[in-house]
């Protein structure tokens, strides 16, 4: 079992990682609108009320606020809550909870305390779910000291670093994509297939660009990468950034280094994205005096998500536009 | 279901018989502490030594007092920005609580969190909190907890009359009430929320009569001054709460003699008004009782009088003898290991 994989989706990577980790430690439970029996607004949970019963899989009323104070609550005192906050623009309910009570808590107790919860957001656009239900709301997250916030790319990526962001004994933000729940790839069956928060993944080896980018966009970068190398002989390296805080700075420097032009891609609204923030970081690093061209963003439009199919697909980058983007860092050359 | 308190003179025989001497004498102790550490803290305030933002508990010490002696090892509470009062009735060492409010490494937070966001974690303090109403999830989260791991323990939730009309206070009383856990929502009525009053801003009499909403019982606590009427009332409720029947809603009215913060200018509230519930003393009215009831004498309450305030002092010097954090301190504590 050790090495073995299954063919899965990230929804049963989701699934997998957190029956393992509550048959692994009874004081991990899942609580959230639908959970139960409905299996959760996005089928992340189907089965798991039939093996652990409604004491740990929980639903709640409507009630973003009090299902979120009541996780920390419950973490502050001895358990570690998973919620399910179903669309990540419901987030918005509870952020009195997580920005002002759990990120803070432990500092302001000088120390004293920890809130082992993790919230499980279904983030991002593609199914036609309009302005507020479509949200990538990660930088809001990064923003606050206190918090981490992990954006995981692929199925076994998914299981990995959700059962490490349940086994974190820090509140942890935690992005799925509903574009994506259905994507498949290989995840190991090992139930203590657990992967570091804080550490990024080189997807892709290549030397002439690179390209950091993380979550739902990761499919699209390698799609990219893998069709240039073929049209145009171009090399990119994917640096898949796994989790934003705390942030992999060494691997996303490194890269930079190495090629010496860098393309940031996320799907999340360009100003004061995410990427933004990487930008910065890599022009005031030594990894500066490597650029043989200009930092490169490529992010979602700034307008709010429309509903129209074609609207809503053109919002977001997509392979055509990030190849784009890399034939025009790598024509500067 | 709501139901106002009984009269408390029905029960004073009950509680004597309920309470041992020292039992009687802890109470009053603490709220000769609560009454002499803030009014130190307040001369310090004067004094240009307090760094930041303090908000004081004297006048309403009863109403604290009363609920957490009704409560025992094990149990928790949730406190809120006035919660000078409830920290030291859980027990927290004043030289360390003293040493947090001049922000000093020995505080109980390491000079990090304040007057606002004194924690006492092993006393079963789960912290005051500088957002109103924001102790009220973790109040429920912390019962779940209890409830989860069948341990027999209830929580008390403290919070104000300004805290009644945030969305927090519906969300989680509704969710304490259908999943029935061993919460006590506790409101101290100081009848203004900073300067509005709290009558202008519900549309009924009493906050307490929100509970039929809940399906949970409701009790006023008419005289929050008077310590037994609290802690009679607390006994009850914490028995029905502790028996596994749900949350409950309490409110309690009193009155804080200072202003909202240290920096009130105190313009809505008449001299007038202050000087009569000043009259209602809740310390002399529980020195009287103890004396009417020869459970002490008067000697005995001038001798626990004096040793707060030497405990008081005591907490001073330790406080003032005490180093700044370091500069790197401020890097450490973000995140639990």
């Amino acid at each position: 079992m050790e090495n073995e994989t299954k063919l899965m989706s990230v929804r049963d990577a989701v699934i997998m990682a957190m029956s393992e980790e509550m048959r692994r430690d009874e004081n991990v439970f899942l609580m959230g609108e639908d959970v139960g029996i409905f299996g959760g607004d996005f089928g992340t949970s189907v089965g798991m009320l039939e093996e652990f019963g409604k004491e740990r899989v929980r639903d709640t009323p409507i009630s973003e606020n009090a299902i979120s104070g009541c996780a920390i609550g419950a973490a502050m005192t001895g358990m570690r809550p998973i919620v399910d906050v179903t669309f990540m623009d419901f987030i918005v309910y509870m952020m009195d909870n997580i920005v002002n009570q759990a990120a803070k808590t432990r500092y302001m107790f000088g120390g004293k305390g920890q809130i082992p919860v993790v919230f499980r957001c279904a983030a991002g656009s593609g199914v036609g779910s309009a302005a507020q239900h479509s949200q990538s709301l990660e930088a809001w997250f990064t923003h606050i000291p206190g918090l981490k916030v992990v954006a995981p790319g692929t199925p076994a990526d998914v299981k990995g670093l959700l059962k490490a962001a349940i086994r974190d004994n820090n509140p942890v933000i935690f992005l799925e994509y509903k574009a994506q729940y259905n994507m498949k790839g290989e995840v190991p069956l090992d139930p203590d297939f657990v992967l570091p928060l804080g550490k990024a993944e080189i997807k892709r080896e290549g030397n002439d660009v690179t390209v950091v980018t993380y979550g739902r966009m990761l499919e699209r970068v390698l799609k990219a990468a893998d069709e240039l190398a073929e049209s145009d002989g171009v090399h990119v390296e994917v640096v898949d950034l796994r989790t934003l805080a705390p942030l992999d700075k060494e691997t996303v420097l490194e890269s930079v280094k190495k090629t010496g032009r860098v393309l940031l891609v996320n799907d999340a609204h360009k100003t004061g994205g995410f990427i933004g923030e990487v930008a910065a970081m890599i022009a005031e690093s030594d990894a500066f005096d490597y650029l043989d061209s200009p930092i490169l963003r490529l992010a979602a439009d700034d307008i709010p998500t429309p509903y129209n199919h074609l609207l809503e697909t053109a919002m977001v980058p997509s392979v055509e536009r990030i190849k784009k983007y890399i034939l025009k860092l790598v024509n500067k050359r | 279901m709501a139901s106002k308190s009984k009269e408390s003179t029905k029960t004073t025989d009950t509680i004597k018989q309920a309470l041992s001497k020292d039992e009687f004498l802890t109470m009053h102790r603490q709220m000769l502490d609560i009454r002499n550490f803030d009014n130190k803290v307040n001369e310090l305030v004067k004094r240009g030594k307090v760094p930041g933002m303090t908000h004081f508990s004297v006048g309403e010490e009863a109403a604290s007092v009363g609920a957490i002696a009704a409560i025992g090892e094990g149990d928790l509470i949730t406190s809120n920005h006035r919660g000078h009062g409830q920290t030291i009735a859980m027990g927290i060492d004043l030289n360390e609580m003293m040493a947090e409010i001049l922000g000093r490494a020995t505080g109980t937070c390491k000079g990090k969190g304040g007057s606002m966001h004194i924690a006492d974690l092993d006393k079963g303090n789960l912290g005051a909190n500088g957002i109103v109403g924001g102790g009220m999830g973790m109040a429920i989260g912390a019962a779940l907890t209890q409830q989860m791991k069948k341990t027999g323990k209830i929580v008390i939730c403290f919070f104000g009359d300004g805290a009644v009309n945030e969305g927090t206070f519906h969300e989680t009383l509704n969710l304490a009430s259908i999943w029935k856990l061993p919460v006590i929502f506790y409101s101290i009525n100081n009848m203004y929320g900073i300067s509005t009053p709290i009558k202008s801003v519900i549309n009924i009499d009493y906050n307490y009569r929100r509970a039929a909403s809940y399906g949970i019982p409701g009790y006023l606590i008419e005289d929050g001054n008077n310590v037994m009427d609290v802690y009679d009332r607390f006994r009850d409720v914490v028995a029905y709460v502790r028996e596994g029947n749900g949350p409950v809603l309490v409110e309690s009215l009193t009155y804080r003699w200072y202003g909202h913060s240290t920096s009130d200018p105190g313009k809505y509230r008449t001299k007038e008004e202050i000087d009569a519930w000043k009259k209602k003393d809740p310390i002399l009215k529980f020195s009287k009782y103890l004396i009417d009831n020869k459970i002490a004498t008067q000697k005995e309450l001038d001798d626990l009088d004096k040793a707060s305030k030497e405990a008081v002092e005591e907490a001073v010097q330790f406080a003032f003898s005490s180093p700044e954090p370091s500069l790197e301190s401020a890097f450490e504590d973000i995140f639990a290991p």
